[in-house]
C-alpha cells in the first residue's frame, strides 16, 4: 500500500515540475499550438477546404495536426530532460522508474490535449462547423493516451541518439500509423454521424491498441534509461 | 572457432537444391490456373517470402526479448543482438521481395500495380517499421546501448506483424485469402488443386531451408564483424 502510494507521489510530483517549468516558460504549448495552427492553414490551401469536401477531410486534418504537433512536445519534453543532466538526476531519485514514465507521459497527454482543447474552438470558428460532438473528444483522449504513451518511451530513446532531431517521427509513424488510422476513421464517423455498430470496430481498435502500447511501454521503459 | 561449419556448409547445399526443386516445380509440375495463367505462379514465392518475412520479424523480437532479459547478468549476452539484427536485415529483404512480386501479379490482376488496402498498407507499415529499426541502431555509436535500444525497437515494432498476418482476416479487402477461408469481395482468389498444393509446400519449405541456412551465414558474419571491432580496439590500445 506504502509502496503504491510512493508511486503515486513520484509519479504526480514529475507531472507537477513539467507543468511548472511551463508554466514559467510557456515554449512549449506556444510553439506546439503556433506549428498547429500553420498546419491547419497549410491544409486549407493544399486541399481547398470548401464546405463539400471539408466534411470528408475534417478529421484528417484534425489529427494530422494533432500528431505533428505531438511530436514537436514529445521531442521536447524528453530533449529538455537530456540537455542539462536533468535525466540522470530524476534517474537517481529513489523512486521507481516506471513513475517517471507514467509521470513524462502524462504530462506529454495533458499537453497534447491542451492543443486539441485550442484548435477545437480554433477550426471550428474557421470553418463554421461544431467540432464537440462527446465521441469525437472521447477518441482524442484515447488517440492521444496511445500517441504520448508509445511516444513518450520512444523519444527516450531517440534524445539518446545521436540522430535524435530527426529519428523520432521515424520511429514513432510507422509503429503509430494503425492508432492514427483507428483515430480518424472514428472521428470522422462521429462527425458524419454515422451509427454506432459502425464506429464500435474503430473504438475497440484504439482501446486494443492504447492498452498494447502502454503495457509494452511499461515493460521496457527500465531497459531504455538504465546507465 | 570462426572456421565455417561443415553443417552450415550441408545447409547451403540443401537449400539451393529445394530452391532449384521448388522453382521447377512452379514452372513444370504446377498446372496453369484457368482464369489467371502464367502470373498466377508468382504466388508460391510470393507466400513463401512473406511467410519468411514475417518469421524472420518473429525471431528477431525473441532474440531482443532474450537479450533484455539477460542482458545484465550474462556477459555474452551480445550474441543474441547480432541475430536481432540478423532476422531483421533478413526479413526486410524478404519482405521487399513479397512486396514486389504482389506488385507483379497485381499489375494483370487487379489492373494496378498498388491499391491501398489493408493488407497492402500494413505490410508496408510493417517494412517502414523495421526500416526505422536500422536508422535507429546507425544513430548509436555505443554497442550496448545500440543492442538495447534495438531490442525494444524490434519488440514494439513487432505489434505491425500480426496485424499485417490478420489484416486480410479482420477487414473486407480484395487481398485473396487462399489458405484458409475465401471472402467473396477478395479478387484473384482461386482454389488450390493437389498439385498446386504441393508446389505450394515443396516452396515453403525451400525457402524454410533458405532462411536457415542466411541466418546462421548472416550471424556468423556478425560474430566475425565483431571480432574485426575487438582486434582493432586492442591494435590502438
Amino acid at each position: 500500500m506504502k509502496a503504491l502510494s510512493n508511486f503515486w507521489r513520484a509519479m504526480l510530483a514529475i507531472v507537477w515540475k513539467d507543468l511548472a517549468t511551463e508554466w514559467r516558460s510557456r515554449e512549449l504549448i506556444s510553439a506546439m499550438l503556433v506549428f498547429a495552427l500553420l498546419v491547419i492553414f497549410i491544409f486549407n490551401f493544399a486541399l481547398e477546404l470548401t464546405p463539400q469536401t471539408r466534411n470528408d477531410v475534417t478529421s484528417g486534418v484534425l489529427w494530422v495536426t494533432l500528431t505533428f504537433a505531438g511530436t514537436l512536445g514529445l521531442n521536447r519534453s524528453m530533449a529538455v530532460e537530456k540537455d542539462r543532466g536533468c535525466l540522470d538526476g530524476l534517474l537517481l531519485a529513489p523512486v521507481d522508474r516506471t513513475a517517471i514514465y507514467f509521470g513524462k507521459t502524462l504530462a506529454n497527454f495533458i499537453f497534447m490535449l491542451l492543443v486539441a482543447a485550442i484548435i477545437l474552438p480554433f477550426y471550428s470558428v474557421l470553418y463554421n462547423t461544431n467540432l464537440f460532438v462527446g465521441g469525437l473528444l472521447l477518441v482524442i483522449v484515447l488517440g492521444a493516451w496511445g500517441y504520448v504513451s508509445i511516444g513518450t518511451l520512444l523519444a527516450s530513446m531517440a534524445v539518446q541518439a545521436r540522430t535524435r532531431d530527426i529519428l523520432l517521427p521515424i520511429l514513432l509513424f510507422p509503429v503509430t500509423v494503425p492508432l492514427v488510422v483507428a483515430a480518424v476513421k472514428a472521428s470522422s464517423g462521429y462527425l458524419k454521424l454515422l451509427d454506432q455498430v459502425e464506429i464500435t470496430p474503430w473504438l475497440s481498435l484504439l482501446i486494443v491498441f492504447d492498452l498494447i502500447f502502454t503495457a509494452i511501454a511499461f515493460l521496457v521503459f527500465d531497459s531504455v534509461v538504465e546507465e | 572457432m570462426n572456421a565455417k561449419s561443415k553443417w552450415l556448409s550441408v545447409l547451403d547445399v540443401v537449400s539451393i537444391a529445394g530452391f532449384v526443386a521448388a522453382a521447377s516445380m512452379v514452372f513444370f509440375y504446377a498446372p496453369m490456373e484457368r482464369v489467371m495463367g502464367l502470373v498466377q505462379k508468382v504466388f508460391y514465392f510470393h507466400v513463401a517470402t512473406a511467410w519468411i518475412g514475417m518469421l524472420s520479424f518473429f525471431v528477431a523480437m525473441v532474440a531482443g526479448i532474450i537479450y533484455l532479459a539477460t542482458h545484465r547478468t550474462r556477459p555474452d549476452a551480445m550474441k543474441w543482438d547480432i541475430v536481432a539484427v540478423a532476422g531483421v536485415e533478413i526479413g526486410l529483404v524478404f519482405t521487399l521481395i513479397c512486396i514486389v512480386t504482389g506488385s507483379i501479379w497485381a499489375r494483370p490482376i487487379w489492373n494496378s500495380w498498388w491499391t491501398w488496402d489493408p493488407r497492402l498498407t500494413t505490410v508496408t507499415i510493417m517494412e517502414l517499421a523495421y526500416a526505422a529499426y536500422l536508422m535507429l541502431r546507425a544513430g548509436i555509436e555505443e554497442p550496448e546501448r545500440r543492442a538495447r535500444f534495438g531490442a525494444v525497437y524490434s519488440i514494439i515494432a513487432f505489434i505491425s506483424v500480426p496485424l499485417t498476418f490478420f489484416s486480410i482476416r479482420i477487414w473486407r479487402t480484395i487481398h485473396p485469402v487462399v489458405i484458409g477461408g475465401s471472402d467473396p469481395s477478395a479478387s484473384g482468389a482461386f482454389d488450390m488443386t493437389p498439385r498446386m498444393l504441393q508446389t505450394f509446400f515443396t516452396s515453403l519449405v525451400a525457402f524454410s531451408f533458405l532462411y536457415g541456412s542466411l541466418l546462421w551465414h548472416r550471424i556468423r558474419m556478425g560474430q566475425l564483424a565483431a571480432k574485426v571491432e575487438q582486434l582493432k580496439l586492442r591494435l590502438s590500445e
